[in-house]
């Protein structure tokens, strides 16, 4: 049978994969879309402790699942202003790689 | 759900995960982050969050992934050429992502109700959606107000962002 476990240490490698991508990549983009992918392992484990916590209505918790409506309202709004920085940037740099990037680096 | 759709759909998002940080060409990272997000809207399904696993393939696989693909498009992206890679950082930045899977491997390892499988639900359907909305706007409702109005900042500011200053 499937444990709160599997789903955990799906949610786990899900995250250490986004993160690996913000730190080796250097392509904007590509780093936006780790962000993404880190943000939707926190989704799947919050899903999984909703499901896992059945209440006495013998229903999921659906506070967690309200929570994870937030987090993905959040995160569309976040990408759409990432991605709005990225064309302005790319409007003045005519690039999108992190070390080219680097006026403000001490 | 049977544990082998379980561990198709599991290997799928993490398989597609990793694609898209390995890939070197913008596009397909994006064709493999579309696919990772429909994997994990399954597995959302298999937790019977059915309203969640919608959303994901609506607002993620959707509008969100579009836009991706519409900014690489627009600013015509090419596979990055081989520039040189800084050895020294890779590795470090790799060190520390393993460092935090042993770390994550180990808590949840140590998790002792992390090894009891899902309690069962009462019927083999319920109302998913009329609970996530009644939690919503019952309990939940000036979070969802304040969300409402991020969304309209960060329209405008997108909106802002993108105008080309006269000259």
């Amino acid at each position: 049978m499937i444990t709160l476990g599997d789903y955990l240490i799906v949610s786990g490698v899900l995250f250490v994969i986004g993160f690996a991508g913000v730190m080796l990549r250097r392509n904007l983009i590509i780093i936006l879309m780790s962000l993404e992918l880190m943000l939707n392992a926190a989704n799947l484990s919050l899903v999984a402790f909703s499901r896992f916590r059945v209440g006495s209505s013998g229903l999921p918790n659906y506070n967690a699942q309200v929570f994870v409506f937030f987090i993905i309202t959040v995160a569309a709004a976040e990408v759409a202003v990432g991605l709005a920085i990225l064309v302005a940037l790319y409007r003045t740099r005519q690039t999108t790689d992190v070390n080219d990037i680097s006026s403000l680096k001490f | 759900m049977s544990p082998l759709l379980f561990w198709i759909f599991a290997l799928l998002t993490l398989i597609f995960g990793a694609a898209v940080v390995i890939n070197r060409n913008p596009v397909a990272s994006a064709l493999s982050l579309v696919m990772s997000f429909l994997g994990l809207a399954a597995l959302f399904m298999s937790l019977n969050a059915y309203f969640i696993g919608i959303i994901q393939v609506l607002v993620y696989a959707g509008a969100v992934m579009v836009l991706f693909l519409f900014i690489i498009m627009l600013l015509d992206l090419r596979a990055e050429e081989g520039r040189r890679i800084n050895w020294l950082t890779s590795a470090a930045g790799l060190a520390v992502a393993l460092i935090f899977l042993g770390q994550i491997f180990s808590v949840v390892g140590h998790f002792k109700i992390a090894h009891r499988t899902f309690p069962p639900l009462p019927g083999p359907t319920i109302d998913d959606v009329r609970n996530v909305g009644a939690a919503l706007f019952r309990n939940y409702n000036l979070p969802f107000q304040i969300v409402g109005v991020l969304v309209l900042v960060a329209t405008i500011g997108v909106v802002l962002l993108s105008k080309r200053e006269p000259r």
